[in-house]
């Protein structure tokens, strides 16, 4: 008999530059934990693993393979997908679940391609039925909901940072052991340099999967301004997000952009400030629960689908709007 | 150098954009289609290399129906040399493992230096048919860069990923994908109109590609249901008289979000 439960459900971890687990984890090992049993899966540079392997099982693996390798920091992707290789080979699991991140992405495509597994990509739910394990994803910006599986085998199935609400409780004692990987020999790029990005100091929320939102578009009119978000954001313990006409302008770094080449939202309050509400913007902020906009344009499309809307200068209402919350808190 | 790019006939993503609630696959009846801006993109990142580089041959390849054919045609009038189109009627709601399989299937039958992709459509938002080429190709995949250095036996550049920027690198051949930081695409204009109707443009099928739909080793993704979420509707507008401030804050708290 395997060492494995039959529901096993390998998850690849995601690992930061440094070598620590990423904080979405906990999301993803949530996730598996619904349709079955977590298998963790860590890549890292050698004498990181059992950190890592400890640091999983604290967000609730309650199996864990380390997979120590030199390369996970001089070459993409490739370690990574061997390792995945070897670990489902091993486990022969139900499902492999892997972030919907860059290096994430990259991952499971290797490793689908290579076994001729099916691909389910950005998946913001996963469920099982007598069959086997379902991907839900939101399509064009939030408009559909469409169902996925295989054909046969496990699926692999990358799964949206910030959708998944679930979390497994942590587990006391897991196994914990390293796996043996069989190198490919594909060719991989070479990582030159790493600039890792430094936790900001702040105790602002990540965006994806925050629950309150306030982000800033070409109204706000300089990088300077842009300061009036930020200071909302803060009042109300929310997440900073942009339009990408504030990114282009410079206002605010890339990885703010919401929309549909941008992050997906879907927060309970979604605050849009100086953003007329392009479709492409909508397709990332639609499926908030509560939205408000301030715009001076009364026929800005965002209030189509506006809860609340001011018409209305954001330099004076946003300002009145921080004193009055200060006042109430 | 040869240089393929991979470019997607899309549905124009300022339109409506539906997909058939029987079959789940795209109406393309329902919207304009368009060729994806993050195609132009990795298009452009080939024509201004060859720019400096007149020995370079730009071909644009695309997986998509028969009635994409003047969407492509498009790519060539922006100054693409040729064009192969991979047309076949099993295809129509191919996933992204027999999406990867034909392109890369058609990519060697090609012969390659280096592809060039987007990083992520707009209407697949996969972006995942890069590293998936790549790997059945047998090359480094470099995706998501927010710059490119491309030289005659190696191309390079800056990787935005999730927690750090990376500088990455590769000898030839190799498939990238690039993200919206990289320029706008050049317009075609007159003249390249018209060269365009010249340029060679090959439609290929799968049974010449070698490549099966349905394959007892390839397992699929399948959709199995469907629905339409229902639109959403404006609420609330009111004109500031001088307290809009408050009355948000009002509105905050009364729906406990404040
Ligand atoms: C393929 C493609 C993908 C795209 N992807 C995205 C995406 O992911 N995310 C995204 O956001 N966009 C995306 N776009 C761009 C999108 O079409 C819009 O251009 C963009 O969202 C506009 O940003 P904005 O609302 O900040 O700017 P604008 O449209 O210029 O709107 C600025 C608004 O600010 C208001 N304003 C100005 N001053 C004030 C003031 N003092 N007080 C109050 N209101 C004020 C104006 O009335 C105006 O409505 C994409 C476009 C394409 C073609
Ligand atoms: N059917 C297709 N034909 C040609 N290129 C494609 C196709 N699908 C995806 N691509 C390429 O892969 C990139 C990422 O697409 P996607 O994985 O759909 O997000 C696109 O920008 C294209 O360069």
């Amino acid at each position: 008999m395997s060492e494995f439960a039959e529901d096993s459900i390998v998850v690849l971890a995601e690992v930061t530059p440094s070598g620590e687990l990423a904080r979405n984890m906990a999301a993803l090992i949530g996730a598996a934990s619904l349709v079955g049993t977590p298998v963790v899966l860590v890549v890292t540079p050698p004498g990181a693993g059992a950190d890592v392997a400890r640091a999983a099982a604290q967000v609730g693996a309650a199996h864990v393979l380390v997979a120590e390798s030199a390369e996970v920091t001089t070459l993409l992707s490739v370690p990574a997908a061997d390792a995945l290789a070897a670990a489902a080979e091993l486990v022969q699991p139900d499902a492999i679940l892997v972030s919907n991140s860059i290096e994430g992405r990259d991952a499971a495509a290797r490793f689908a391609a290579r076994t001729r597994s099916a691909l389910c990509v950005d998946a913001i739910g996963v469920a099982r039925d007598d069959e086997g394990v379902l991907a839900s994803h939101s399509v064009y910006g939030g408009t559909y909901e469409v169902t996925s599986t295989a054909t046969f085998g496990a699926p692999v199935i990358t799964v949206r940072q910030g959708a998944i609400e679930a979390r497994a409780s942590a587990v006391a004692a897991p196994v914990i052991r390293s796996l043996e990987v069989a190198a490919s020999g594909r060719r991989a790029a070479s990582i030159d340099s790493i600039e890792e990005e430094t936790q900001s100091a702040t105790t602002r929320p990540e965006l994806r999967g925050a629950g309150k939102v306030v982000s800033g578009g070409r109204g706000l009119g300089s990088k300077e301004k842009f300061e009036l978000v930020d200071q909302l954001a803060d009042v109300l313990g929310a997440a900073v997000g942009a339009s990408r006409a504030a990114v282009d302008a410079g206002y605010v770094p890339q990885s703010y952009q919401v929309g549909q080449t941008g992050v997906s939202v879907s927060p309970q309050l979604y605050v849009a400030l100086g953003i007329s509400g392009a479709i492409q913007h909508r397709a990332g902020m639609q499926t908030a629960k509560t939205i408000v906009a301030i715009n001076r344009d009364e026929d800005a499309p965002i209030f189509e689908i506006a809860d609340f809307g001011v018409v209305g200068d954001v330099f004076t209402v946003v300002p009145q709007l921080i004193a009055a919350l200060r006042s109430r808190a | 150098m040869k240089i393929i790019v991979l470019v997607k006939e899309v549905p124009d993503t300022y339109g409506d954009r539906k997909l058939s609630l029987e079959t789940g696959i795209a109406d393309r009846a329902a919207s304009e289609a368009v060729l994806d801006e993050i195609g132009e993109r990795s298009l452009e990142v080939a024509l201004s290399f060859a720019d400096e580089n007149p020995k370079t041959d730009v071909v644009v390849m695309s997986m998509s129906p028969e009635s994409s054919k003047a969407t492509i045609v498009k790519a060539l009038a922006m100054g693409a040399a040729s064009a192969v189109h991979i047309v076949d009627d099993t295809l129509s709601g191919a996933d992204l493992g027999l999406t990867a399989e034909a392109l890369a299937a058609a990519i060697s039958r090609a012969g390659f230096d280096l592809v060039i992709a987007g990083n992520q459509s707009t209407d697949g938002t996969g972006g995942v048919i890069p590293a998936m080429v790549a790997e059945l190709l047998e090359v480094p995949q470099l995706t998501a860069l927010r710059s490119v250095t491309i030289e005659p036996d190696s191309v390079g550049g800056v990787r935005v990923s999730d927690n750090a920027t990376l500088t990455v690198s590769s000898r030839l051949p190799a498939v990238i994908s690039v993200t919206e930081s990289l320029p706008d695409a050049r317009f075609a204009n007159f003249k390249g109109i018209l060269a365009a109707k010249k340029k060679p443009y090959e439609m290929i099928s799968l049974a010449e590609l070698g490549v099966q739909p349905d394959n007892a080793n390839s397992a699929r993704s399948i959709m199995v249901a469907v629905s339409e979420a229902p639109p959403r509707a404006g609420g609330v507008k009111i004109v500031d008289q001088g307290d809009a401030g408050e009355k948000i804050a009002e509105f905050l708290i009364a729906n406990r979000v404040a």
